[in-house]
């Protein structure tokens, strides 16, 4: 499913993501994932006869900054609007969200793609509330409603209809994803819903300036997952108009398992949300003295650091990237420089070592005990030849299972590189006299003989010997 | 003992202090009352005598120790059903909450307990206060204690009538167009709205969340002051609450109205009023006269539109507001739903009553697509001008006075059937609760052996004010004290 | 403008309300009359008038993040209809 020849592709996101507040964002109940259900309600977030909303103020600075953070316009006026509708995970059959007068509005952030930057303009970013969640019982006869989330502080970041693959989906996925964090507004994590997907997709002849019909895809539980889905529906798309048909309008659910979307039943009737001004809840002023206020708050932002990396430290473009996709990667990295100056060396045991590591292991780095001091130092003792490369991997090892330093590592496990001329070379002189094969292959000018003894001698001394003064002392022997 | 309800609620708390009468008694005397009256009043949707003898037996110990008490000590209250009582039933007077008992207690019910008033049980009112006779209580409509083949007025009209029987010391209830006044003025008592945002709506059962407010049914304008002062104030559950400093309302009740400046705007004088209505109330103003303060005919030029622009907002709130009553986490569910749409509209349809229907269905039509701006949005500016009115009116005026409605009660039944002539007794009052202005009702006099009203109206947050100038007429006239015969 | 029947249905789904034929007559009827009187507002030019919203001029309410105690499963199930497993139950919500 390649890009196609025939149609262009065009995709808008809309993402929520929840706010990590200590409370729900319009009652004292906990915002937190996980309890037993409906144990952290209230009169308030059960949506009880009589009951009032009053907005929390760590939420509404999480949107400034979430929307600072994404280069919107910050309102000035802002309010809340109810959005009606009926269904058992919505209390009080109307979500408080905001209409006409969001937190921020035309922001954008920058994409890399393939080594090309693309800037991907966001439309809006509001602020609302979660809902409850919904299980059914086996055999299907009945819905069970859990109303902890409900309250739950969240943003809709609504993008502008600028992406045009599925890998651009993800990237901008990826780069909204580490801004939040950054940003310490929302722990981000799409396995426990703090970060949520919807699409709209459409395609359209190359050329076309008119977007064909799009339709929403929803249920994509994972980076990968939108992206699956997206190619599954710009082919299936293709396929429709292909063959004559007509795209329909409509809501799709994406199957992980089947690997396809599927058409969710059409709604019995349109929706007609009949926002309103919620009048339980009073204007938001946001003046000039709040927002620089909040915009102080706001770290360098990954953008900012990739630049520093690469112009400052002449780190490759590539690396500062995969270093700054994360945050808590990036602050690993800049805790090593603190220990040495090497920030390339630094750059590589991150890019191969570390990341190998947690992938192969599907870890993060949060599952892992190195500290960037660790691998700072362990680089320092690299440099002073205090141990070998070899050395180094078996210290890095033990950094992440147990955390230690690795000057400890390397006193306790006795790792310390061997230097001592007389030492090596008696060692040498025992590998020589062991290997006559070896020493006549060399001298009859099979240089790969070398290799060999050079091993011998790193085995003899398991790992220790300085393989520079093995080197030098073993040709000086040989050519005795 | 009848009689000890008509009492000042200094001289009850005289009493009290003196032994010569204990909250236990009281509390019972109120149920004595309700024994012998409420079966043709009916004016209880729900009694609470268990945990109300408690209650006073509680306080009768803490009177023998001398504890300090609270502001509305021992007195039997009667509450509202549509404001929200910890487990002791809240129905809004709706089959559908029928069987709802609260986990929690409204911010002012949490205040009369602290004022250690006794609440007695809670009170009769017309469907989540959607109307203006109590019929459109989904129970039993509540009659006038003055004569019982008429209204009480509504939606208060438990509250009124529980007040006017005698059967409770005190009554609160709400007002979102005129619901506290207008039973007032239909059942001779003091009714007082106050200013949108003095007290709390956290636990009032959500009508037209722009408009209402609650406040106090009392035999006399002094008890009104008192109730205010106990349930008035901000608080942080209620976004939409003021914080302004409280005023110690007593001591604005001196008598004093010289110099006083009356507007009486000729709208609420004009068509459609009942001549002895007018009568009474030009009569009351020659009494202000005779008190030195002046009074003028002024102009309140939108007020034709108040009714049309209260219809529009408080249905479209309500119709969001009522929504959450879906049969999923309290309330009556309907039996045997085909599926989750139909448990929704079952349980809604045989959960409400025709006027509360109709106007979730004005509001939901109100505020769907295409019509907002013509209804919704044009009612919130025609608001506004409404409320300029009264602001261009104040600049001259330190209160307006006029009827609180254009009639007396009228025959339970004579109106049903026709919600628009219903509506129209409103005229005098919405136009106030579209400004969110406070206004009092007190009694004024009688049209065919039914009380009038005089309704007082006063600026934002100045309900000192207003209490006084109804205060000084109620010092120098009778009208308070005419009871009817039960 | 005038409601017809088919509105009153169109409105009635929309709040989740079951209506007979007869209601549906009267409501077309009492709407359609109470609308007809709010075209009154229609003569009001408001073309420079901002809508209130609210009545005093009251913004920026907020409280600070800090969280209460909840009430619980127990007082949340207290008044549920139908309940399993400490959640409230529906007729299955079709996906």
């Amino acid at each position: 499913m390649s890009q196609s020849t025939k149609y262009e592709t065009v995709v808008g996101l809309e993402v929520h993501v929840e706010l990590h507040t200590n409370s729900k964002i319009f009652c004292g109940c906990k915002a937190s994932f996980g309890a037993a259900p409906n144990t952290h309600t209230c009169p308030i977030c059960l949506g009880h006869p009589g009951v009032l909303p009053v907005l929390n103020r760590q939420a509404v600075e999480y949107a400034m900054k979430a929307a600072m953070a994404l280069n919107c316009e910050i309102a000035t006026e802002s309010k809340f609007d109810r959005k009606n509708y009926f269904y058992p995970d919505s209390p009080k059959a109307y979500q408080i969200s905001q209409y006409d007068k969001p937190i921020g509005e035309n922001g954008w952030i920058d994409i890399e793609v393939d080594g090309k930057t693309k800037r991907i303009g966001i439309t809006r970013l509001h602020l609302e509330e979660d809902a409850g969640k919904l299980t059914h019982v086996d055999g299907g006869y009945a819905s069970l409603v859990d109303l902890n989330r409900v309250g739950t502080p969240l943003v809709e970041i609504v993008s502008e209809p600028d992406i045009r693959t599925p890998e651009e989906a993800k990237a901008y996925l990826e780069k909204l994803k580490a801004i939040m964090l950054y940003c310490d507004v929302s722990d981000v994590k799409m396995e426990e819903g703090s970060l949520r997907c919807d699409a709209n997709i459409s395609i359209r002849p190359w050329g076309q300036e008119k977007f064909g019909t799009r339709t929403e895809l929803k249920n994509m539980n994972s980076f990968r997952g939108v992206q699956r889905g997206l190619e599954y529906e710009e082919w299936r798309q293709a396929e429709v108009l292909d063959s004559g048909g007509v795209v329909v309008q409509e809501t799709r659910r994406w199957d992980e398992a089947q690997g396809k979307t599927i058409s969710m039943r059409s709604k019995e009737e349109a929706h007609d949300y009949r926002y309103f001004p919620d009048p339980d809840l009073v204007q938001l002023y946001i003046d000039d003295e709040w927002k620089s206020r909040v915009r102080a708050s706001i770290p360098e932002l990954p953008d900012a650091r990739q630049e520093r990396y690469t112009s400052g430290l002449g780190l490759p473009s590539y690396d500062a990237g995969v270093i700054t996709s994360s945050k808590k990667l990036a602050d690993f990295f800049e805790e090593s420089l603190n220990y040495t100056k090497d920030a390339k060396a630094v750059s590589n045991w991150i890019m191969g070592d570390l990341l190998g590591y947690l992938n192969a292991n599907n870890q993060e780095l949060d599952d892992v005990k190195i500290t960037g001091q660790g691998l700072g130092e362990m680089i320092g003792l690299l440099e002073k030849g205090t141990i070998s490369s070899k050395i180094a991997k078996t210290v890095f090892k033990a950094m992440l299972e147990t955390g230690k330093l690795p000057q400890q590592i390397v006193e306790e496990q006795g790792l310390v590189q061997i230097s001592d001329e007389g030492a090596i070379l008696a060692i040498v002189e025992k590998v020589v006299a062991a290997n006559p094969q070896s020493v006549e292959d060399y001298r009859a000018g099979k240089d790969k003989a070398i290799g060999f003894l050079v091993g011998q001698v790193m085995k003899e001394s398991r790992g220790k010997a300085n393989p520079a003064l093995v080197n030098k002392l073993l040709q000086e022997c040989l050519s005795r | 003992m009848a009689s000890t309800f008509d009492l000042r609620l200094q001289d009850l708390h005289s009493k009290l202090n003196n032994k010569e009468v204990s909250v236990a008694e009281l509390v019972e005397a109120s149920y004595k009352k309700i024994a012998d009256t409420d079966s043709n009043i009916k004016a209880f949707l729900t009694l609470n005598e268990e945990q109300a003898r408690k209650e006073a037996a509680e306080l009768d110990s803490q009177l023998a120790g001398g504890a300090e008490r609270g502001l509305l000590f021992g007195l039997p209250a009667g509450i509202k059903d549509n404001i929200v009582t910890e487990n002791l039933l809240t129905t809004c007077a709706s089959q559908f909450l029928s069987n709802y008992n609260p986990i929690y207690d409204a911010t002012v019910s949490r205040k009369l307990k602290a004022a250690q008033s006794v609440t007695i049980g809670k009170l009769n009112m017309d469907e989540f206060a959607m109307g203006g006779s109590n019929e459109n209580s989904s129970f039993y409509p509540t009659r006038n204690p003055w004569n019982t083949d008429y209204v009480p007025g509504g939606s208060s009209g438990g509250s009124a009538a529980a007040v006017a029987a005698g059967q409770v010391y005190f009554s609160l209830g709400s007002d979102t167009g005129g619901s506290i006044r207008q039973p007032a003025s239909y059942c001779g008592v003091v009714g007082l709205k106050p200013t949108y945002g003095l007290v709390s709506r956290f636990g009032l059962v959500a009508f037209a969340s722009s408009l209402d407010q609650i406040g106090p049914i009392t035999k006399n304008v002094e008890d009104s002051a008192y109730v205010l002062q106990a349930i008035a104030g901000y608080d942080e559950m209620d976004s939409t609450s003021a914080k302004v400093d409280i005023p110690d309302y007593l001591s604005a009740l001196n008598g004093d109205v010289k110099g006083l400046r009356i507007g009486v705007p000729k709208e609420y004088l004009g068509q459609g009023i009942d001549p002895q209505v007018k009568e009474s109330v030009l009569a009351a103003l020659k009494v202000y006269e005779s008190l030195g303060a002046t009074w003028e005919e002024v102009s309140l030029p939108h007020t034709e539109y108040a009714i049309a622009t209260y219809y529009l907002l408080a249905s479209s709130e309500a119709s969001s507001n009522l929504a959450r009553f879906d049969g999923v986490r309290y309330g009556v569910r309907a039996d045997n739903p085909d599926n989750l749409i139909d448990l929704y509209r079952k349980s809604r349809s045989q959960g409400f009553g025709p006027e509360v229907k109709r106007r979730i269905m004005l509001g939901t039509y109100a505020l769907s697509s295409g019509y907002y701006d013509a209804y919704y949005l044009k009612a919130q500016k025609v608001r506004t001008l409404i409320k300029q009115d009264f602001d261009e009116v104040f600049k001259k005026f330190d209160v307006i006075m006029g009827p609180t409605a254009p009639t007396t009660a009228f025959k339970i039944g004579e109106q049903v059937g026709d919600p628009l002539t219903m509506y129209l007794n409103d005229i005098c009052t919405i136009p106030v609760s579209l400004a969110g202005v406070p206004a009092i009702s007190v009694p004024c006099g009688l049209a065919d052996n039914m009380p009038v009203g005089l309704q007082i109206i006063g600026k934002a947050f100045d309900e000192a004010t207003v209490l006084r100038a109804a205060h000084a007429f109620e010092q120098n006239t009778e009208h308070h004290k005419l009871r009817p015969q039960l | 403008m005038s409601i017809t029947i088919k509105d009153v249905e169109h409105v009635a789904a929309l709040a989740r309300l079951e209506l007979s034929e007869e209601e549906k007559e009267q409501f077309t009827g009492q709407l359609n009359a109470i609308l007809k009187y709010a075209e009154k507002l229609g003569e009001l030019d408001t073309d420079n008038v901002e809508p209130t919203s609210h009545v005093q001029p009251i913004t920026n309410v907020m409280r600070e993040d800090v969280s209460r105690p909840s009430t619980g499963v127990e007082k949340a199930m207290r008044n549920a209809p139908d309940e399993e497993d400490g959640q409230f139950r529906v007729p299955a919500v079709l996906e």
